[in-house]
C-alpha cells in the first residue's frame, strides 16, 4: 500500500518535471527539472526492486550527465530563449498525433507483452543477477555497444578539436 | 524486531549519529586551526576556552547573528536552494556508514549504523554526484564573475575525479564481492604472513589507495587542489556572494564531505573498526567503535597536514594529472586486480 502510494507519487513528479522542462523558458530550470525527472525515475526503479539500476540511474543520469548539461549552459551563459506562438500545424496536428501514440503504445504494451503488472519488488535487480546477464548472456551487445560508444568519443574528438591544428599536424 | 521498536531504535541511531557529526565537523574545524597554526610556528585558537576548546560554539553564535545579506543581482530561487542542496547531501551519507559490528542489547540485534542496505556504497556514490549541484548552482545563481569561475572549476572538477574515484574503488569491490560497506569491512579480517593486518591497504589496494586519496582531496575542493576557492585569485570562489548562515551551511558541507570520505577510506581501506580486542566484554563491545574513530581520526589529520604542507596547483596541472596519470592508473589497477582474482578463483 505505501509502495503503491510511493510509486504513484514519483510517477506524478516525474511528469509534472517532465512538463516543467517544457514549460521553463530559462535553460537552467529546464536543466534541473531534467534531474527531478532523472531522479523521480530512479525512485521508481527502486520501488519495483531494481535497486542497482537505480542507483546508476542517479549516478550516471542526475549525477554525470546533467552536470555536464549545467557545465554547459554555465559556460555558454545561455540567457532565456526566445518564444515563438508555435505553428498551427503542430497544434492541430502535434498534440492529437501524441495523445493517440501514446494511447497506442500504452494499448499494445498492455495487450501484447504477456506480462501482467509487475508486483512491486518483484524484478531480480541484484548487482550480481545484472553482471551475469551482461557478462555472458548478453557479451556481444556489450561488447558492441562499447565499440559504439568509442567510435561516438573518437567523433566528438575529431569534430572539437580546431581544424587548423590538424593541418597544421598534416605539414609538419 | 516489531515496527514500534524498529521505529523508535532508528530515531535514536539518526538522532546520535547527526550530533556526532556535527560535532565532529565543528570540531574538526577547531582541528584544521589548531594543526595549521602549529606547522606555520603559530598557536592557533587559544582564546575562548581551555586550548581554544569552545571556539567552534563561538564561531557557530557568530554565524547565526551576522547579517544575512542578498545582493541585489542574484538569482534567487537556487541562490537560496544551492546552500541547502550542499548541506543536504553532504549530511545524508552519513546514514549509510557502519561504525561498528552488530551489538547484542537484550535479545535486540542492533547494527551500528542508520540503515544497512545492499548496495550502500553505491548509493553514497550517488549522494556525492547530486552535491556537485550545490557547488555550481551556488556559482551559477550569484551572477558574479568570481562565483562563475570557481563554480565553472568546481564542476569541472569534480565529474573528472569522479571517475578515477569510482574506478580506484571498484579494485576493492573485486576483493570483497559486495557493495554492502559490512561486508566489505568483514573480508578484511585475519592476518597475512602471521602479523601484518589482511586491510586492503596493505594487501593488494595500494595503488588504489593513492588514487583514491587524491581523488578524494580534489573531490572535497581541499589543498592541493582547492582551485575552485582559491583566495588569491577568485576571492572566495562559489561562496564568495554568501553570508551568515547560507556560507555557515558551505562551510559544514565541505567539513562534512571529509567526514564522510575519510569514513569510506578506513572502512575500504583500513580494515574499518577491525582491531585488537581485549580486556571485559564491555572493553570489547567499545573498542571497535574506537577503533574505527582512531583511524577516521588519523586521515583527518592526514587532510589537514597536506593542507598544511603543499601549494596549490595550476589549473591545467589539475586536469592533466587526472587524466593522463590518476585514470590510466586506476585503469591499470583494476585490469591486475582483476586478473589476480580471477587466476586464484
Amino acid at each position: 500500500m505505501l509502495h503503491l502510494a510511493l510509486f504513484l507519487m514519483f510517477g506524478a513528479i516525474c511528469i509534472a518535471g517532465a512538463i516543467n522542462l517544457l514549460v521553463q523558458s530559462h535553460p537552467i530550470n529546464s536543466a534541473l527539472s531534467l534531474i527531478a525527472v532523472m531522479a523521480s525515475l530512479a525512485v521508481e526503479y527502486l520501488l519495483l526492486g531494481a535497486e542497482f539500476v537505480a542507483a546508476v540511474q542517479v549516478i550516471i543520469y542526475a549525477g554525470a550527465i546533467m552536470v555536464l548539461f549545467v557545465f554547459v549552459i554555465m559556460l555558454l551563459n545561455a540567457g532565456v530563449e526566445e518564444r515563438t506562438r508555435g505553428s498551427r500545424v503542430a497544434i492541430l496536428f502535434g498534440i492529437p498525433g501524441v495523445l493517440v501514440g501514446s494511447v497506442l503504445i500504452a494499448w499494445l504494451l498492455l495487450r501484447h507483452s504477456g506480462t501482467t503488472a509487475v508486483g512491486i519488488g518483484a524484478l531480480p535487480g541484484s548487482p550480481q543477477t545484472i553482471g551475469w546477464l551482461l557478462f555472458h548472456d548478453f557479451l556481444l551487445p556489450f561488447e558492441v555497444t562499447s565499440v559504439l560508444v568509442l567510435i561516438a568519443i573518437m567523433g566528438a574528438v575529431v569534430l572539437a578539436s580546431r581544424p587548423e591544428s590538424i593541418e597544421e599536424r598534416r605539414q609538419g | 524486531m516489531n515496527v514500534k521498536t524498529y521505529i523508535f531504535v532508528s530515531v535514536i541511531k539518526t538522532v546520535i549519529a547527526l550530533f556526532v557529526l556535527l560535532t565532529a565537523v565543528a570540531y574538526s574545524v577547531w582541528l584544521e586551526r589548531k594543526v595549521v597554526g602549529h606547522i606555520q610556528n603559530r598557536w592557533g585558537p587559544q582564546r575562548v576556552g581551555p586550548f581554544g576548546l569552545l571556539q567552534p560554539l563561538a564561531d557557530g553564535i557568530k554565524f547565526l547573528f551576522k547579517e544575512d545579506l542578498t545582493p541585489p543581482h542574484v538569482y534567487k530561487p537556487l541562490y537560496i536552494a544551492a546552500p541547502m542542496i550542499a548541506v543536504t547531501m553532504a549530511l545524508t551519507s552519513i546514514a549509510l556508514i557502519p561504525v561498528g559490528e552488530t551489538v547484542d542489547l537484550r535479545g535486540l540485534r542492533i547494527p551500528l549504523q542508520i540503515t544497512d542496505v545492499n548496495i550502500g556504497l553505491l548509493i553514497i556514490l550517488g549522494v556525492t554526484s547530486i552535491g556537485v549541484y550545490g557547488v555550481a548552482l551556488a556559482g551559477w545563481s550569484s551572477n558574479s564573475k568570481y562565483s562563475l569561475l570557481g563554480g565553472l572549476r568546481a564542476s569541472a572538477q569534480m565529474v573528472s575525479y569522479e571517475i578515477s574515484l569510482g574506478l580506484s574503488l571498484v579494485g576493492v569491490l573485486i576483493m570483497a564481492g559486495s557493495f554492502s560497506l559490512r561486508a566489505i569491512v568483514d573480508a578484511q579480517k585475519g592476518f597475512f604472513w602471521g602479523f601484518i593486518p589482511n586491510w586492503n591497504l596493505f594487501h593488494g589496494q595500494e595503488v588504489a589507495f593513492f588514487v583514491y586519496l587524491m581523488s578524494a582531496f580534489a573531490e572535497t575542493n581541499r589543498v592541493p587542489f582547492d582551485l575552485p576557492e582559491a583566495e588569491t585569485e577568485l576571492v572566495a570562489g562559489y561562496h564568495t556572494e554568501y553570508s551568515a548562515m547560507k556560507f555557515a551551511m558551505f562551510f559544514m558541507a565541505e567539513y562534512a564531505n571529509m567526514i564522510t570520505v575519510s569514513c569510506l577510506a578506513t572502512l575500504l581501506f583500513l580494515g574499518g573498526w577491525i582491531g585488537p580486542l581485549f580486556g571485559p566484554p564491555l572493553l570489547r563491545a567499545i573498542l571497535p567503535v574506537l577503533w574505527f574513530f582512531l583511524k577516521v581520526l588519523a586521515f583527518m589529520f592526514l587532510y589537514i597536514w597536506v593542507r598544511g604542507t603543499l601549494p596549490r596547483f595550476r589549473y591545467d596541472q589539475l586536469m592533466g594529472f587526472a587524466w593522463k596519470f590518476l585514470f590510466p592508473l586506476a585503469i591499470a589497477n583494476l585490469v591486475v586486480t582483476g586478473l589476480i582474482v580471477a587466476l586464484r578463483a
